[in-house]
Parts: C-alpha cells; structure tokens; sequence
C-alpha cells in the first residue's frame, strides 16, 4: 500500500495517507507533512519526543497530532524523523513516540504555516483483497490540506 | 451549477439562492473570472455569504482563489451586533502584510553592487527554520511588544517615530491583549522574531520603472529609478498559532455540525469567545508589524556598510489578513461594521482619519506585491472603493496553477538562472520554494492590476521592478 500522496491544490498542499490501521494511517499523515516541511533530507534519530493528544474526533485529532509536529518544530527546534510508537484509543486519546533531531542542524526551510480542517476527513474504505479478490479488506485514509 | 450574472464590466454576481443570506459579487474581467471559476472560490465566496449578520454582499476580489474557508482575495463585512468573526475569514498567516521602503539610492547605484546588496540581506535577515531569530526578548518585554507593535522597537531606538505613523493603524492594533494569546502561540513565535519565513514571504530590492500618477507619486516621494524596497511576511508561527487555538475554542463552544467547511467556525462578536480572538488577533497583527520594524532596522544597518550615505523610510505598511472595524456607509447611514480581508488589502480613499496626515488629501497608499520576479504596483486607495468593497481592493497576482503542478514543471535551479538572465539576483533558503514561488504560478499581475484600476477601487500610482530578491 502507498503510504501517502499529493494532489492538485490552487495554492496550498493537499495530501491523502494510507493505513492498514488508523496508527498507520496517522502515521503515514506525519510523514507526508514532514517531505512537506523539509523534502527528502534525512533526519538522524538523536532525540525523542512523547505527543498526548486528547481530542472530540478523529479529524480534531488528526489536526491536533500534526499540529504538534508543527509546534516542536517552531518552539523546541526539533524536526521529526521517525514514529516508534502511535496509539489511538476509541475516546480519541492519541499518544505516540516520535523520533528525530536538532532541526537547526539542517537546511530546509519549512513553508508549513498550519494544518488546516479544509476538506480533512479520517475514514475507513474497502478494497478488493490482493489474494482473495472476492474478498475486501478494510483500510484508513486521511485527507488534508496544510496552509503554506 | 452556480449561477453568475454580468451587472456591468468587471462586477459580476452570484444572486442570493438556499441559505445564502445575501448575495457574492464577484469584481473580475472576463479572462480572470474563467480562472476563479476552475477551483472552489466561487463555492466558497457562497459559503461566506451565509454566515450570520453579514452585510451588503460577500465579495471575491480579482485575486481570487480557492482558501480555506474563505476564499484568498474574499472581504465580507459584518453587523457589529448580529455579526460573527471567525478566524478562517482572517486566514492562519494572521497579519501577513506587506511594507514598502523608499532610499535615495538610483538603480545604477544598486545595479554597480547587486551581488553584494542580495548576499549581505540573506546573511543578515533569516528566513526559516534553522535559521532563527538572531533577536533574544524575555516573555515579558514579548508581551510589551504585542501590545505595541512596530512602536516597541521605534522605542527601542530601532527605527523613527515616522516610520510607525506610516503604517496601517501606526502599526499598532489597540485592541490586542497578549493574555489572550496562549502559551503555546508565544513559545512558537518568541524564537522567530525578525524572520521571513518561507512559502510566498520575500524581501526585494526593486526601481521605480514607471509612474502613472506624477502628483500622487509626488506626495509619497516617489519617482522614477529610484530604489524601493519591500517586505511581504506575516507573524510567524505565533499567528499561526493563535488561530489554531481559537478555532478550537470556537468548536467546542458552538460546535461545527451546521458549517459547509469546519473552517468557516465562527464566534458572535459580542461574545467572550469573539471578542478574546479579536483580542489575540490583534497581538498577532502587532507582532507582525513589529518584526517588518525589526527587519527594516536590519535592512537599514546592512545597506549602510554598502551605501553610507544610504537613508531609508517607510512609504507605508499594509495588513492583508485581518478583521478589524471600520466606519462604512451603509444604507445612506455610516456606521461601524466588522471586515474581514482575507488575501486582501484596505485601499481608502481621501479625507479618511485612519491615513496618515501627510498623505490624507490623496488616499491610502496600497501595495500590491507580484509575484518573485515579475513587477510590483503602488496604488492609490479611492472613494469608489468605500463604495463599492468596503474600502478594499487585492493584495497581490493571485495563484492559477497548483503548487504541486509547479514544481513538476519548473525547476528551482532553471528559474533561478532565468531570473539572472533579466537581471534578477535571488537568494532563496531553499531551491524548491523558488519553483513554487514562480512567476508561472501566479495570474499576471498586470492584467489583475488594470482591473481594480478600471474598476476604481484604487488607481495606480507607479511600477516596481525587482532588482534583488531574498527568499525563505
């Protein structure tokens, strides 16, 4: 499964992740908001970061885990690389482990001005099974807009 | 399929249909309404017209494009008692804004020493991430400054008390109150102060090409070759912050289950909830005309190891995110109302009070920003604007293509060697924001220029051109 992509957008960023789980779906939008704050460049792993997020729904969540990466970013100079743990809960508590380094120890410049509810929806979708094609499998897909 | 009448050239209108409870006009030429047309903008100027206490009409402006929201380019006016203010009407960038410079510098002499004035602004001014605020402020003197924008640092000794009267409301909302503005909003911003940032922000070195109003030009001591410089950018992730805290705030008090778009949430102006954004809104607002204050100082210090004769002073200073309230006439009566311009610019016309007294008797200076590498527009705010936008006119080109699209298209590195071809020095944090800030991108600032001074909203007054460009 693709993790995440892009569309087309008049003037700001538009993505939609991918997920077996909501994890891996909230997982995958971090991801995609990172190759927005910074492209490709690699970040190490020398710092960690625990995020609890409690939220009404799966979309205020969504906002609220992204906006956080936006918020360590600006306030606490961190950059994130990687997802260690994530775990949600049906009374929308989020917490998650995340990885990553010291961002003034890089060059990029983060276009990111904010996580926006624009067109955001946190949904669950079935596609026909790659073995079993009479069969479907569930899946999660985000969708989001960011203000750059 | 939404229905668009012609009133007369330029003024279109999207009648009043569902819950819509006045109509949208839409103040576009014909080309430029076939490109708002390809995205949301027309549903989402519909949106706006259904919000509670909205007077008169909601109106997209020719820089039109799709927001959230509202849309970029979208002004509405509200009832100061049945009304709302929402912060997606006011957009997350809360003040970005736009400040012009004049010198006495000649373009030959900028010309003689281009590579050395764009190196010299780069290393001076940071513009994103990494690159942080070379200014340390304790948390209280940062509260001191968002209650006094562009005025703190004036006080600090950095920069002149003219500056500050040049400035849209002296480059101080009074209103703001920085117990309004969250922990996390001011941890975000107190390490950004004096930076760019990056996506459209710009720090440009321009000359005077052309002057279309000889006496207007005059009064702002404008004139042909000369060197202008201008900074577009806007309060950081401060502002960003505050308008993620309010929104929600405003969704756990009054929910969002009735809004076409979660970001149309709103509060009554009259209501705790309202009037504490307004507050907030406006610290934001005076943070970003504090850092425009901080990086003109810089500005200033730099160019003066370069041109020590060099002297530099404030045209004027101009918010195109905001919500504020203004007397306008309605109905044959004046009376105040809450307007919100979202990708917008407040364009008055002569005699109003909230200009500054040495420019009252021509109107308010509006800035009109192109898009990197194209030209820039001085313009003069009119009569015909209180009239007809509520004393508003655009803020910029306005985009077409997608950014995404862009950079497909466009490389950064091309781009930058294009620009030199015509004379365009840039330095840019990164090569990709230069392919998503590409000319290409954007509608031709020249045609959307012509439109609002065929309409009258404002009246063109000179035309800048870059000579070097500092990018986030």
């Amino acid at each position: 499964m693709k993790r995440y992509k892009f569309l087309e957008h008049t003037a700001d960023v538009k993505f939609q992740a991918f997920g077996k789980t909501i994890e891996d779906a909230f997982k995958n939008s971090a991801f995609a908001l990172k190759e927005t704050i910074c492209d490709e460049t690699e970040i190490k792993e020398k710092k960690k970061k625990t995020i609890t997020i409690k939220q009404k729904d799966l979309e205020s969540l969504l906002y609220g885990f992204l906006e956080e990466i936006l918020y360590l970013l600006d306030a606490e100079n961190f950059i994130i690389s990687s997802i260690t743990k994530i775990k949600i809960d049906k009374k929308f508590n989020l917490k998650a482990t995340i990885l990553g380094d010291k961002a003034s120890d890089y060059e990029f410049t983060n276009p990111v001005k904010a996580v926006t509810y624009n067109d955001m929806f946190v949904r669950t979708e079935k596609e026909p099974d790659r073995r079993n094609p009479n069969k479907k499998v569930e899946f999660w897909r985000t969708q989001v807009v960011l203000d750059v | 399929m939404t229905e668009i009448r012609k009133i007369s050239k330029n003024i279109y209108e999207i009648p009043k249909e569902g819950i819509m409870k006045v109509p949208a006009k839409i103040f576009a030429s014909e080309s430029i309404l076939e490109n708002i047309k390809k995205d949301k903008s027309l549903e989402q100027i519909k949106n706006v017209a259904c919000l509670p206490g909205i007077i008169n009409y909601a109106i997209a402006l020719p820089d039109a494009h799709q927001g959230y929201g509202f849309p970029i380019g979208g002004v509405a006016a509200f009832d100061v008692d049945k009304g709302i203010i929402s912060p997606g009407g006011v957009g997350y960038d809360i003040n970005c804004s736009v400040r012009l410079l004049k010198t006495n510098l000649t373009k030959k002499d900028v010309l003689e020493k281009q590579k050395e004035v764009v190196d010299a602004l780069y290393r001076k001014i940071p513009s994103g991430v990494g690159r942080g605020s070379k200014y340390n402020i304790s948390r209280s003197e940062l509260n001191k400054l968002l209650e006094s924008g562009a005025k703190y640092f004036v006080d600090k000794g950095l920069g002149e008390k003219e500056d500050y009267l040049h400035m849209e409301e002296e480059g101080c909302l009074k209103d703001a109150r920085a117990d309004r503005v969250s922990d996390r909003a001011i941890k975000r911003g107190i390490g950004q102060l004096g930076t760019l940032g990056a996506g459209n922000h710009f720090l440009e070195v321009q000359f005077v090409d052309e002057i279309f109003d000889e006496k207007v030009a005059k009064v702002l001591g404008i004139k042909k070759g000369q060197v202008t410089i201008m900074i577009h950018c806007g309060s950081r992730g401060l502002g960003h912050q505050v308008a993620s805290d309010y929104i929600k705030l405003m969704e756990d008090e009054y929910g969002f289950a009735n809004l076409p778009d979660r970001e149309l949430i709103n509060a009554p102006i009259k209501s705790k909830l309202g009037k504490d954004y307004y507050a907030a809104m406006c610290a934001a607002a005076n943070f970003a005309f504090a850092n425009k204050q901080l990086i003109t100082h810089w500005i200033r210090e730099e160019l003066k190891y370069i041109f020590p004769k060099i002297k530099i002073d404030v045209v004027y200073d101009i918010c195109h995110n905001i919500a504020k309230f203004e007397e306008h006439v309605i109905d044959g009566k004046s009376r105040e109302v809450c307007i919100h311009r979202k990708g917008a610019t407040r364009a008055f016309g002569p005699g109003r009070k909230e200009i500054p007294e040495d420019y009252r008797k021509i109107g308010q200076p509006v800035l009109i920003p192109g898009s990197m590498g194209t030209a820039s527009y001085l313009l003069i705010g009119t009569k015909k604007a209180e009239e007809l936008t509520f004393g508003s006119t655009v803020h910029g080109a306005g985009r077409i293509s997608s950014r995404s699209k862009a950079l497909k298209e466009l490389r950064g590195e091309e781009i930058k060697a294009e620009l030199k071809e015509r004379g365009i020095e840039v330095q840019a944090g990164s090569i990709k924001s230069l392919a998503e800030e590409a000319p290409e991108a954007y509608k031709d600032i020249d045609d959307v220029v012509e439109v609002v001074h065929d309409l009258g909203i404002s009246k063109k007054v000179a035309r800048m051109k870059p000579m070097a460009v500092v990018k986030g």
